[in-house]
């Protein structure tokens, strides 16, 4: 019993992490229309501004200031929030399939920048002995994830309240009035540059406050957990959940990690250990599937955005 | 050294400027990013794989041809691999993307490619696992040029393959009624049907013609480099890269484009460490979307 909720507390840390990621991405994607494929990136550079500003000082390697958790977390976002303006100022008038090729490109690039940068990244190796926040308060692990939850649900209970109040805000109609018709909103004297960028550089502050969670949480970081599959995973939570919809994001997360850890663990049981690289094949096979059968099926997602209609046009 | 990084630079190129060819065309005629065309290139490597262990079982060992490292199957083997990547490809487009293009927006066909890409690459290693396999393990006496450049004579088939290719293809689309169809299509669809084109016949020969475009590379990249489960993905940059800077739907824009491409690869070595060869065609991309949205030969949007 012990083994199921401590398993089941793992599980939702990693899910709800993820679903901060998928939130940013729905404030992109879902409310304005940019299609960024290149959510690992942003991720892994809050990922590894975590790892320096928070991580133990070492030898040959920048960084290791061990500052506390919260100030490695708004570190976080803000070395994301800053390279996604510079990304934002050089992609963003490119439309729809040019953006996603062009975003997907500084993901690659962003990876590659991890994997040989070593006095910045660590290299390969990546860095470890990164402290967990949860370590002073409590003994033993059960305990110590236990209280890593909270923090991550305090986390994205406040971003999912920050989110829904924006998108309701003068500014989220915004967005959705530049995602369905540019020029419309462009001759209502609204900015569709600006505003796009403000969209996108918030949204990618998050997945930096998302990657900064998940170092904390697992205590090393590795390029290789920054490969475009991470991005692929992201865009299918979002797209099973629903775009356009906050709670949609968080259930899509919830449900394609929970496809995700239990064919692994299925495979890890089932498949013999000589085969169990063909038994991670499979499970992003799984992934592909659901993604394109949603599509086909559901395109919408499980709870896809709800209809407004304008308080003045219903009387 | 310079001039065999120009050799090598071509050499590259010419497998993404052919595996380019299909990614142009579906931008322009299908009017999508097909983000799952690069695995059509892993797809026509392995298919090739399938002859060949076939071909051997039968009739045990064939003699190479003259220098080469391969023999007669191959070349047979490449036929076949342009035919199941086709099929592969048809198979697509009849239950993912024809569907989706009638129901929802071309977004949500690029997310589908997404999905399609990652079935399709992880399909390849859960057939053949993740190791690098190798056609031949014959070795091969490199040529060695004027101005001390070596290259292989398998090296030398693959430019050879390329341009006879690029030649065959022009004519098709300049000569035969189904190429003039073709660019009717891409130029306007709904024109094209009111002229009596069947649209979906010619989309069918974009499919055909863009999964062998994207067979051929793929088995040429096996012959030269390994095959590998990654061989398409890890090309899927350097192949946007060379559809953009030619122009979506331009023949000998994708084949330049991919002969830029390979070329900037090879050429970058020289002045930025190896290990950040694979942002090239980012940085490409990126420049010429800045400058030259509509690519080298793209036409303006009317």
């Amino acid at each position: 019993m012990i083994g199921v909720v401590a398993y089941l507390v793992f599980f939702l840390i990693l899910a709800l992490i993820f679903g901060i990621s998928v939130l940013g991405l729905n404030l992109q994607w879902g409310y304005t229309g940019l299609f960024n494929a290149g959510v690992a990136g942003f991720t892994a550079i809050g990922a590894y501004t975590m790892a320096i500003l928070t991580g133990p000082s070492r030898d040959a390697v920048f960084g290791g200031f061990e500052l506390p958790f919260v100030i490695g977390l708004i570190g976080a976002m803000i070395a994301s929030g800053i390279v996604a303006i510079i990304v934002g100022l050089a992609t963003l008038k490119l439309r729809h399939e040019y953006l996603a090729v062009a975003t997907f490109g500084i993901a690659v690039s962003i990876q590659l920048v991890c994997l040989n940068w070593e006095y910045l990244t660590g290299g390969t190796l990546g860095l470890i002995g990164i402290p967990n926040p949860s370590k002073p308060w409590a003994e033993g692990p059960l305990a110590q994830n236990a209280i890593y939850l909270l923090i991550v649900i305090i986390v994205v209970g406040l971003m999912f309240c920050a989110l829904e109040r924006i998108v309701k805000s003068p500014w989220g109609r915004t967005l959705k009035a530049i995602r369905e018709d540019e020029i419309a909103a462009a001759s209502l004297g609204k900015s569709p540059e600006r505003v796009r960028l403000e969209a996108f550089v918030i949204g990618c502050m998050i997945m930096g406050l998302s990657g900064a969670l998940y170092v904390a949480f697992i205590g090393y970081v590795s390029p290789w957990d920054f490969l475009p599959i991470l991005t692929f995973q992201i865009w299918t939570m979002l797209i099973v959940g629903g775009s356009a919809n906050n709670r949609g994001a968080l259930l899509g997360a919830i449900i394609v990690w929970g496809v995700w850890t239990m064919s692994g663990f299925i495979v890890s049981r089932v498949v013999p250990s000589e085969f169990q690289a063909q038994g991670g094949a499979l499970q992003a096979v799984l992934i592909g599937l659901i993604l394109v059968v949603t599509l086909l099926i559901r395109p919408r997602g499980l709870i896809g955005e709800e209809l407004h209609v304008s308080r003045h046009a219903r009387s | 050294m310079f001039l065999q990084h120009v050799a090598d630079g071509i050499l590259s190129g010419a497998i993404v400027g052919l595996g380019a060819i299909g990614l142009s065309f579906s931008m322009k005629m299908l009017r999508f990013a097909n983000f799952s065309h690069s695995e059509l290139l892993t797809w026509g490597a392995y298919s090739a794989l399938i002859f060949l262990s076939f071909a051997g079982s039968f009739s045990g060992s064939f003699d190479t041809i003259g220098p080469f490292s391969f023999g007669i199957p191959l070349v047979i083997a490449m036929g076949f691999s342009c035919l199941l990547t086709s099929v592969i490809a048809l198979l697509l487009h009849r239950f993912v993307y024809l569907r989706l293009s009638k129901t929802a927006g071309h977004m949500t066909m690029v997310f589908a490619s997404f999905g399609v890409a990652l079935i399709l690459r992880h399909m390849v290693v859960l057939i053949w696992g993740s190791d690098p396999i190798y056609y031949s393990n014959e070795l091969q006496l490199a040529v060695l040029l004027p101005g001390n450049v070596r290259v292989l004579p398998d090296q030398v088939f693959l430019l050879g393959l390329t341009v006879v290719v690029v030649i065959a293809l022009h004519l098709f689309m300049t000569r035969s009624r189904a190429g003039i169809a073709m660019r009717g299509v891409a130029e306007s669809p709904d024109l094209a049907r009111v002229s009596g084109v069947n649209v979906d016949r010619v989309i069918t020969f974009v499919w055909i013609i863009g999964a062998s475009g994207a067979a051929l590379a793929g088995v040429l990249y096996g012959m030269t480099v390994q095959i590998r489960p990654e061989l398409g993905f890890s090309l899927i940059l350097p192949l946007f890269a060379a559809a953009i800077l030619g122009g979506a739907g331009s023949l000998y824009g994708a084949v330049l484009g991919g002969l830029i491409v390979g070329l900037s690869e090879n050429l970058s070595v020289m002045i930025i460490p190896t290990t950040y060869k694979p942002a090239v065609p980012f940085l490409l991309i990126l420049a010429i979307l800045y400058f030259q949205p509509r690519g080298i030969f793209g036409e303006p949007e009317k």
